[in-house]
């Protein structure tokens, strides 16, 4: 195990410089987006961001919507059935989601929408798909593992179910919610499979639009590793990983720092979620 | 409890618009299930005897994807058993071991762990385990079901140690000190006692393990070699169902070769749902074992 994290880090160090990112383009320039940059990774980088932004801000609101339901609703047979509904599929292997996303251009460009494509915007509705389970899981954890008192309390005072819920439990319950949003950017970040098949390709610039395909870091790893002519892509490979690493062990360890109080039910969520 | 029953009726429209958000996700996810079911549905009813047969050979008209299912089932039987027998040592190392500083070490590696992309494992394997098995132990071009196990045990082994971490900790809490007074050791504890406790749990952490290995697609992608055969033995090169669906997609047959992808689809998804539910039951168990 550290053996490969050394690997990884070996390799990756020496190739970490503005070559890397911005390749012979000037960095500026690049960042800008006047220049196209074709022999680094800046723009994977764009694209990888762009794409989990895309994805975390479609799946937040229905998340933790379902989350609050599940905590709190009433009717307990429908509860039942979004629960297990959740459940299957936050364990569903993302290749899956990913034939979805495939088989949904099929069927939009057999019907209404005959130009239908590959683009960021489906694959971050896949991924958003992807990590909504895990948002919901997270706050509905947050949510039931706060005192019944508190909700009581509330309604004694004689507000609504919804200040109940907006003022009182939402933000006693903010921790678990935030590390349930971290894991799931976590896992949008290192899914290849999902946006494999949804729109990643190897050479596309920057993000050029919601409909356009774009270029994510997971995927370029994969490309390069899979086909590098010369050592230089090789290089870029490596340097991919590091980036991809130094990012998913950041989100991690702000979410080992969020939970880190000792509270049971919280690290009941957190291994709930990596189980996912 | 009828006070608050009672408030719950009370919708304001912010609550309509909760409801109306749930019922949007709630249909996304129902579809997600629907739309697999709906696009393989004809394969399973109409040729279901073109599917399943052993030969995958496109361009004389074969379309099995038995050859994948087997190459699934055996990736994820072994590296499932091996993880889960290292899993069980590493876990009662963490119960049993004095050296608190190591166990902390060793629970925060795991946790970090379970954030590494699987890409990057991939990568890690293709310039570091693969010429090993290339140039030193002379098999081959390396690409087997040997290295794809190796680095999916890697995988899939923080999953199974945080469940049977959390599974195991309060038991030991409630139990150690009874059964140190009745004169067994911590070793005896945990064999004789813990272990027995939480059989069934500690099965369905096992089967959450083994879900998360059919389902990664990278690793035997990577590092399989993506052949489609049954394999001889550990070395040969296979080609798992999730590797199958990127490979099919990526080359853009089309036609009868996609009906095999969303046969092979199906089958993962039926597998992993009753995989998810079985474990669900499983490890919710754990709940009624153990006394509040």
């Amino acid at each position: 195990m550290l053996v490969i994290i050394g690997f990884i880090l070996f390799k990756g160090m020496p190739t970490l410089n503005l070559q890397l990112f911005f390749g012979d383009t000037d960095p500026l320039a690049a960042m800008m987006g006047l220049k196209p940059v074709w022999e680094g990774i800046w723009p994977a980088c764009v694209g990888s961001v762009t794409v989990i932004l895309c994805a975390v801000s479609l799946a937040t609101v229905p998340g933790v919507a379902c989350g609050i339901w599940l905590a709190s609703a009433p009717e307990k047979t429908a509860q039942k059935v979004l629960g297990i509904a959740v459940d299957i599929l936050a364990g569903i292997p993302s290749i899956l989601m990913g034939l979805f996303g495939f088989s949904l251009i099929l069927l939009l460009r057999g019907t209404v929408f005959p130009q239908a494509n590959a683009s960021l915007l489906l694959a971050a509705f896949c991924l958003a798909l992807l990590i909504l389970p895990y948002i919901a899981c997270a706050t509905q954890n947050a949510l039931s593992s706060l005192p019944k008192q508190l909700a009581i309390t509330g309604a004694a005072l004689g507000l609504t179910q919804w200040q109940i819920t907006y003022r009182l439990l939402l933000p006693q319950a903010r921790a678990g919610i935030m590390s349930g949003l971290m894991l799931a950017i976590g896992r949008a970040a290192e899914d290849t499979a999902v946006i494999m098949l949804t729109g990643a390709v190897a050479n596309a610039g920057l993000p050029g639009g919601l409909f356009e395909r774009f270029e994510a870091l997971p995927f370029t790893i994969f490309y390069y590793s899979a086909q590098y002519q010369s050592q230089q892509e090789l290089n870029m490979a490596f340097g991919a990983a590091l980036v991809l690493l130094t990012l998913t062990s950041i989100i991690f360890t702000l979410l080992a720092a969020l939970v880190r109080r000792p509270n049971q039910n919280m690290s009941e969520t957190i291994s709930r979620e990596s189980v996912c | 409890m009828q006070s608050f029953n009672y408030t719950l009726k009370q919708n304001t429209w912010m609550q309509g618009l909760l409801v109306t958000l749930v019922v949007v996700s709630g249909l996304l996810l129902l579809s997600v299930f629907c739309f697999l079911i709906w696009f393989s549905l004809p394969v399973f009813l109409t040729e279901t005897s073109a599917v399943f047969k052993l030969k995958w050979q496109p361009e004389q008209g074969h379309f099995g994807i038995l050859a994948m299912v087997f190459g699934t089932l055996s990736l994820a039987l072994i590296s499932t058993s091996f993880a889960f027998v290292i899993a069980i040592g590493l876990n009662s190392f963490c119960l049993l071991s004095r050296r608190r500083w190591l166990v902390a070490i060793l629970q925060s590696l795991l946790k970090f762990m379970a954030g590494i992309p699987t890409v990057v494992y991939g990568l890690a394997a293709l310039f570091l385990l693969l010429p090993l098995l290339r140039n030193i132990l002379q098999l081959g071009s390396g690409y087997s079901l040997f290295a794809a196990v190796c680095m999916l045990i890697l995988l899939i082994l923080p999953v199974i140690c945080v469940m049977l971490d959390n599974i195991t900790t309060p038991l030991w809490q409630q139990h150690a000190l009874g059964a140190q007074a009745l004169g067994f050791s911590p070793e005896q504890t945990y064999l004789q006692i813990i272990l027995p406790h939480c059989k069934v749990n500690i099965c369905g952490a096992a089967l959450l393990g083994f879900n998360r290995a059919i389902g990664d697609t990278m690793l035997p992608l990577m590092l399989a070699g993506n052949a489609t055969q049954l394999p001889s033995g550990v070395f040969d090169a296979i080609r798992s169902l999730t590797a199958h669906i990127a490979l099919v997609i990526a080359t853009d047959q089309g036609g009868e070769a996609y009906n095999s992808l969303f046969a092979a689809g199906m089958l993962l998804l039926m597998c992993s749902a009753f995989i998810c539910l079985l474990s669900r039951y499983l490890v919710g168990r754990n709940r009624l074992v153990q006394p509040a």
